[in-house]
């Protein structure tokens, strides 16, 4: 017999060796090539980006939309003196593309029109909770089916705008209700809504008491501290935490400044710039959404917020106690679930474009 | 959504670019929206969480797999040679860490043991086929778990697996064809021709024909490099032209001219490993690891990860479809399962109860006549005991009885006895 004659032992369903400390390369191996292969991926595929506006109306929602995205969404909605206020909450989503040096983004805006403007607001935010439920649920399903598509459309909300009126003084018992609900499902945006009416003074000591009230109702509205990762993340994200909620102000009408053409709102006494940090916070605002933090909602929204959806979905009707491993998928609880209407949107989509010459 | 209307954005262009960094407040003014920064964000994202790959190599004990990986990430983990006298095949794994500027890339090697060692290799692909379901299900498992957590979890699947063929000059051997035929549906397979230096290069060219016509005509599905985007196009597809790779490991520096380079030094000259003229090993690192690292991935994901979970799925019963046609919903399957489980297990309970019932009943009747039997005997006994007492007693009565007349007659012979002797006394009284 070989005294090295042993059967090798057969492998374990995981690597058991002990990782061994990081070994050093001798000369060029080209590892780092897979950023542009990454890259190259990210362009081919294109990115997806899900947002939610929430706010009473005439607070400027709709133009802020427009401002963010420097293209035509939505039409501002006027509503006339004849037509009765709706009784129910409908979301209206439009979706576009848009396209820049090679890179498409398609976004997805869902309005809230009617939110808080009944005289009894009692559960308001249920068709909006429903909603958001909603698309982590058709996402969940897509994710369960035995022969699943390549690429699930992802139509969660991965941030949602929320618009404080400006009345100076704090959070109003509406706000604060919707608030706690929603930061538990998704992440949170609040903003200053038109907040050319406050002076500067004025804004401070009304974020000042904002953040207070918060910190009191225990609300935690992104960039939300607990994921902070590394002591970077913290800095930056302190910072931004620092100046939420952002006081903002919208505009998608450009006029002459100084000879040069900005956005802004042209009023008696002065002019307004949209772009100008000394004026408004619309900056910082589009530069957390897009330019800094997009990657970022939509990691926590799918780590996260849809991970606890599914934990909550996959446990309920709980009879029997379970292995760790168990799936138990209960039937859909029937709730009242207000579906967006895409075949509206579009016929609005399409009276944008054709009323849009008259802006 | 039937359109989607493409909008540019609506603006006059502000002159020049600034390119973007990565602070989170640029303050200067952006001449344009700015969302080219995403790509620039997933970027980031990635190098944070760091990168991992896992290379499954499969070869002949000694035809130079442990030599190949360290070539190909230039580094020196070999360690020392294998035996050629293990009873079954069996797999090494290894895990490395590496880091390349800013990229952090967790290696995992999987090498087999021993394979084609055996002298009956009928059994030699099975380890390896059962190692890479193992990852799958390892991966499938964690999917279905409740509470998953993705971020935390070290992705183990096979990415691609490295098959490298013995330079014999003629044709696959019939091993070779029946592990690939079996591993072709759940892994990349890249084939190679190990130790290239064998073989000179006419027969080089004649050898890959035969391979590739062989691998075509018994239906093995090998990894064909991407061809659908642009910048790699070209590249890849006529490196499709090429596989397989024939190459050759070394970690031994030579000089050649002025310089030191890897590779193998002959009396008739040396053998450079990174010159493409000597054999296809920077093809092999550029391909594998500088163009299509991520398309392999997404490979194993999206194909060959998609199969095996559909099968196994469908193994386990769940279908999307019911009978009517109409679609089923995997909570519906799922909840009619659990149900079955749940009665049978109510069933057995109840069988086991009636069981553990009827045996008590059983032993109650069986003590219930044996306590019967010893009543009746302690009745008997208590009987005969007491006839035998009766019986004492009536001896007893006679003994008493007896021992009165006894003294009865005792007494009066007593008295008759004293009569006597006064009746003698009186006489002899009377006689004076």
């Amino acid at each position: 017999m070989d005294p090295m004659r042993r059967s090798p032992s057969p492998c374990p369903s995981r690597p058991s060796s002990p990782r061994t400390p990081p070994c050093e390369m001798l000369g060029y191996v080209g590892i780092e090539a897979v950023l542009d292969q990454l890259k190259i991926k990210a362009m081919k595929m294109g990115f997806e980006f899900n947002i939610m506006v929430v706010g009473q109306s005439g607070l400027g929602k709709s133009t802020m939309v427009n401002t963010l995205f420097k293209s035509k969404m939505w039409k501002s909605t006027v509503q006339g003196l004849g037509t009765p206020t709706p009784q129910t909450l409908k979301l209206q989503s439009v979706t576009h593309v848009i396209e820049e040096k090679g890179v498409k983004l398609k976004l997805t805006v869902t309005d809230t029109p009617g939110f808080g403007d009944q005289i009894n607001n009692d559960k308001c935010w249920d068709p909006i909770l429903g909603y958001i439920s909603e698309q982590y649920e058709r996402y969940l399903q897509e994710e369960i089916l035995i022969t699943r598509q390549r690429h699930i459309p992802d139509t969660r909300v991965h941030c949602c705008i929320y618009f404080v009126p400006p009345t100076g003084h704090c959070l109003r018992p509406l706000d604060i209700e919707f608030l706690q609900r929603l930061c538990r499902t998704v992440n949170v945006v609040p903003v200053i809504a038109r907040a050319d009416s406050l002076t500067i003074e004025e804004r401070e000591t009304f974020r000042r008491r904002i953040q207070h009230n918060l910190r009191t109702h225990c609300i935690e509205v992104y960039p939300q501290k607990c994921f902070d990762e590394d002591i970077n993340d913290r800095i930056l994200n302190s910072k931004i935490r620092d100046r939420i909620p952002f006081a903002v102000v919208g505009a998608d009408r450009e006029h002459l400044v100084n000879g040069r053409c900005v956005l802004g709102r042209k009023t008696k006494w002065g002019i307004i710039e949209v772009e100008n940090l000394a004026h408004c916070e619309f900056p910082l605002l589009r530069d957390l959404l897009i330019r800094s933090h997009l990657q970022d909602l939509k990691d926590i929204t799918h780590n996260v917020h849809y991970e606890n959806y599914r934990v909550c979905r996959l446990n309920e009707s709980h009879l029997l106690p379970r292995g760790p491993g168990w799936v138990n998928l209960a039937q859909t609880p029937a709730g009242p679930l207000a579906t967006p209407q895409p075949s509206k949107v579009h016929q609005q989509a399409q009276e944008d474009s054709e009323d849009g010459d008259e802006y | 959504m039937a359109e989607k209307p493409m909008c540019m954005p609506t603006q006059i262009p502000r002159g020049e670019d600034v390119p973007k960094g990565d602070s989170v407040r640029c303050l200067t003014m952006l001449g344009h929206f700015g969302f080219e920064c995403l790509p620039h964000q997933l970027v980031n994202r990635s190098i944070q969480q760091g990168f991992s790959f896992n290379i499954l190599c499969v070869g002949e004990t000694g035809i130079g797999k442990s030599t190949l990986i360290d070539t190909l990430f230039n580094t020196n983990l070999k360690d020392k040679k294998s035996s050629h006298f293990y009873s079954n095949v069996g797999l090494k794994i290894q895990t490395y860490e590496l880091q390349e500027s800013n990229v952090q890339l967790k290696l995992t090697v999987v090498k087999t043991v021993g394979y084609g060692d055996q002298i009956n290799k009928e059994a030699s692909y099975q380890p390896v086929v059962d190692y890479v379901d193992a990852q799958f299900e390892a991966y499938l498992q964690e999917e279905l778990k409740i509470k998953r957590s993705f971020v935390d979890y070290h992705d183990s699947r096979i990415h691609v697996c490295l098959y490298l063929i013995s330079p014999t000059g003629h044709s696959l051997k019939s091993l070779d064809l029946l592990t690939m035929k079996n591993i072709d549906s759940k892994v990349n397979i890249v084939p190679l021709i190990a130790k290239a230096d064998t073989i000179s290069k006419n027969d080089l060219q004649k050898f890959k024909c035969k391979i590739m016509s062989e691998l075509v005509s018994n239906g093995i599905q090998i990894y064909q490099f991407p061809t659908d985007d642009e910048t790699t196009a070209q590249m890849n597809s006529s490196m499709n032209g090429q596989l397989p790779f024939a190459v050759v490991g070394s970690m031994d520096e030579v000089k050649v001219g002025k310089r030191m380079v890897r590779g193998r030094q002959y009396p008739w000259g040396v053998l450079q490993v990174e010159n493409e003229n000597h054999c296809d090993f920077v093809k092999l690192r550029d391909m594998l690891l500088c163009i299509n690292m991520e398309d392999l991935k997404e490979q194993t994901h999206i194909q060959h990860y998609e199969r095996y979970r559909c099968c196994k799925l469908k193994k386990m019963g769940f279908t999307d479809v019911g009978p009517d046609n109409k679609p089923l919903s995997f909570q519906e399957i799922y909840e009619a399962k659990r149900q079955k489980f749940y009665d049978q297990c109510q069933r057995e309970e109840e069988e086991l109860k009636q069981k553990f019932m009827q045996r008590v009943k059983e032993k109650e009747t069986t003590f219930k006549e044996s306590e019967k039997e010893l009543q009746e005997k302690f009745e008997h006994l208590k009987r005969v005991q007491q006839e035998e007492t009766m019986k004492l007693e009536d001896e007893r009565r006679q003994l008493e009885e007896e021992i009165i007349d006894f003294y009865k007659m005792k007494a009066v012979s007593e008295t008759l006895q004293t009569q006597v002797c006064t009746n003698v006394k009186k006489e002899k009284e009377r006689k004076k």
